[in-house]
């Protein structure tokens, strides 16, 4: 199997971008993907979305996407996974390069979510939950997590400041990041008085609905080291892929995620590191309680003491493992099918070294964790600069 | 030849239904829209007012203050998304209650909440072009939203009349200036009862958009700049549009809050920057320069910029001020009184 580089990273800015479509917001980020890697052509095309269909009705995005880049005739994949698209769109390129299909690899994941009502934007997240055992039910997602956010304060006593802690340090770190959705600072007072959703979930617990897109050029090892113009190289070291069960009646625990347990320990084993290895994670706080729980399912700490690491600073920008800092999901948008794509832009960003004000010092090895549902899905990828 | 307001008028229905009670109904968070959008309470009108009565009653409070034959208005116009008839003007009746038929150019407007501003405009050109002595232009509505939806908590009941002419004048109208593109935020297709609107599309793309336009024309066009104004009134289809479009123009609190009525009258659709226009007139002194920016869905907005004249001080007590009208006689309903004055409830057939 070949190593596969990270060599271009690209995003557009993030928001609600009611004059551009679909196809013009990934353009720009494939494009910023191809200029910052230096390349004009690639030899395979992924793309990850979660529902073109639903949210712009379109779909066979990989052909069309293909074709106003004007490079149709290069084979081109969409992949789903809802919300861990494009996580698994990471993996598609992968998986190309490291067999020897493709040299060079267009990754990209999108979603424009703002066509649709708000209403109709809830409808389309939902299939991401089983429809006929959840979401017929009445379940939405605001809902799902918020009963594993009651669970989790049931069963650790976690507290509705520690949720809310979690939303102040991204949003802290998305003041940083030009292309955040919401560069705003805001406070604990402020998302505990804000509009209750679902409770104990406040609507500032909750990532936004975005449209935006995010593209990376993965090549292998060879590739990469003729292309890389002094800059340092970062290398996919690891990927773990995992799936749970899908309802979430169904687990055993309500509070944990064993699929992020398993895609964790897969992608470090993978890439011969140890969790106390990596030094800065992007991950998939799609509601406050998800980083806690997600960190927790890592292993960062023990089972119940995840709603301490925000109100500790030690996941801050400045403290001993930062996440997040892009923004996460809550400041920087959470356009679904683009995400998991983001999170790798983000930790390569940063293993170069160009993360500008919000770069975690010295950083060599990083990990992104994106995940689909409630957790029935997760992808990890372990980043690394290549010596 | 100036041309500009020769009399003015409002009403304002006198019940009342507070946000917090159509929150209870339908188990919203209250105080979510009352510090979101800040309104707090809106405008009803009885089961015997519509949008004709209420026309009728402003035009008349404009005759009073103008103190003309109306028999010499040639033209007179009535702005509105809730016309009563889809066939049939509003107009007509209007103009038959204040006796200015039969000499007289008539038109029913429609364009969501500026159909009132769109007839301000049509009346001063055409008095501008020497047509007639004098002409009416009416913004009126009593709006709907349907039960439950985000609309239900502004949409009110209000109307406001302006006379135009060239002589006897209130307030010289300067300058005025037209944005319109094709947006579609917000619409009612025939045989709908509600209205449809594109939820936080209707903000930036297309409030926001169009009043900045429309007013950066009218800057430009008047060679004026905020702090000229002692006054400025925007559209209010809530508390909290009006108040950040005026700031993001550059306008103070202070001259912005004379005219913002939303927030205890609600969004009176083709009535509402019209009325918190009267509500200025009702106060201000010769010499103040008022600027003025409607917004209706679709979209478009009209802007204007008119300067008090020294006439204003002898006609504004001819006729009830827009603030008495909104603070006091106030007569509180609750939901289901609210339901059955809105035709919300089914009756027997």
């Amino acid at each position: 199997m070949r190593d596969v580089a990270v060599i271009g990273v690209g995003m557009n800015d993030w928001g609600e971008l009611w004059q551009d479509s679909l196809r013009t917001i990934w353009m720009q980020a494939a494009l910023a993907a191809l200029a910052d890697a230096g390349v004009d052509r690639v030899d395979a095309i992924t793309v990850g979305c979660m529902s073109g269909g639903l949210f712009v009705g379109q779909e066979h995005l990989a052909a069309l996407l293909a074709d106003e880049l004007g490079m149709a005739g290069v084979p081109a994949t969409r992949v789903e996974s809802a919300c861990a698209s494009g996580g698994l769109a990471v993996k598609a390129g992968f998986m190309e390069i490291a067999a020897g299909l493709a040299d060079i690899v267009l990754v990209t994941g999108v979603e424009k979510m703002t066509d649709v009502s708000g209403e109709d934007a809830t409808a389309a997240l939902a299939t991401a939950a089983d429809q006929e055992l959840e979401v017929f039910h009445g379940a939405t997602f605001p809902g799902l997590y918020a009963m594993m956010a009651r669970a989790h304060m049931v069963k650790y006593g976690t507290t509705p400041e520690q949720l809310a802690a979690v939303a102040v340090k991204n949003h802290r770190h998305g003041l940083a990041n030009p292309h955040a959705q919401f560069r705003r600072a805001i406070t604990v007072e402020e998302v505990l008085s804000s509009t209750m959703v679902a409770e104990p979930l406040h609507i500032l617990d909750c990532s936004p609905i975005t449209d935006g897109a995010a593209a990376v050029v993965l090549a292998d090892l060879d590739t990469a080291r003729r292309l890389a113009k002094g800059r340092p190289i970062v290398r996919i070291a690891g990927i773990g892929h995992a799936t749970d069960r899908m309802a979430l009646h169904s687990r055993t625990d309500m509070p944990t995620l064993p699929a992020t347990t398993a895609a964790t320990q897969k992608a470090l084993a993978m890439a011969k590191k140890q969790l106390s290895d990596v030094q800065v994670i992007e991950l998939h706080d799609c509601f406050t309680i998800a980083e806690i729980m997600v960190l927790e399912a890592m292993g960062v700490c023990p089972p119940g003491q995840g709603g301490q690491l925000a109100p500790s600073g030690r996941t801050a920008l400045g403290g001993d493992l930062p996440v997040n800092p892009s923004g996460g999901l809550k400041s920087k948008g959470h356009p679904v099918g683009a995400t998991g794509v983001a999170q790798v832009v983000e930790i390569t960003t940063q293993l170069r070294g160009e993360a500008g004000e919000r770069q975690v010092a010295g950083v060599r090895v990083g990990l992104t964790q994106n995940m689909g549902g409630t957790g029935a899905s997760t992808l990890v990828h372990v980043l690394e600069v290549v010596s | 030849m100036s041309v500009g307001i020769v009399g003015y008028g409002s009403y304002i229905p006198r019940r009342r239904i507070r946000l917090a009670d159509i929150a209870k109904v339908w188990g919203a968070d209250a105080e979510s829209y009352e510090r979101g959008l800040e309104l707090h309470e809106k405008s009803v009108p009885a089961r015997d007012e519509d949008t004709i009565t209420m026309s009728v009653t402003a035009a008349r409070r404009a005759l009073a203050r103008a103190q003309i034959d109306p028999s010499e208005i040639g033209a007179v116009y009535v702005g509105s998304e809730s016309h009563p008839y889809a066939v049939k003007p509003t107009g007509t009746v209007v103009a038959e209650a204040i006796g200015a038929v039969p000499a007289l150019h008539c038109a029913d407007l429609e364009f969501a909440c500026k159909a009132g501003s769109e007839g301000m405009f049509l009346a001063s050109a055409l008095v501008k072009a020497g047509d007639m002595r004098f002409a009416l232009a009416i913004g009126a509505d009593t709006s709907q939203g349907a039960p439950g939806d985000a609309l239900e908590y502004s949409a009110a009941a209000g109307a406001a009349a302006f006379i135009f002419g060239s002589e006897r004048l209130v307030a010289t109208l300067d300058a005025q200036s037209s944005f319109t593109t094709d947006t579609p935020d917000f619409w009612r297709r025939e045989y709908m009862r509600y209205p449809q609107h594109t939820g936080r599309f209707t903000g930036e793309p297309a409030y926001f958009k169009h009043i900045l336009g429309a007013a950066r024309m009218l800057f430009e066009k008047s060679g004026t700049k905020p702090s000229d104004f002692a006054y400025a009134v925007f559209h209010q289809p809530n508390g909290k549009f009006p108040m950040r479009v005026g700031q993001m123009l550059g306008f103070r609190r202070e001259q912005l809050e004379t005219g913002w009525l939303s927030p205890w009258l609600g969004n009176t659709y083709s009535g509402a920057s019209p009325m918190g226009l009267t509500a200025i007139l009702d106060v201000a002194k010769p010499g103040d320069r008022i600027f003025m920016v409607s917004f209706g869905s679709g979209a478009g907005s009209d802007g204007f910029v008119f300067t008090v004249t020294g006439r204003i001080e002898e006609v504004r007590d001819l006729a009830p001020r827009t603030r008495v009208q909104l603070d006091t006689n106030k007569l509180y309903v609750d939901y289901g009184t609210y339901a059955k004055l809105r035709g919300k409830i089914r009756l027997a057939e």
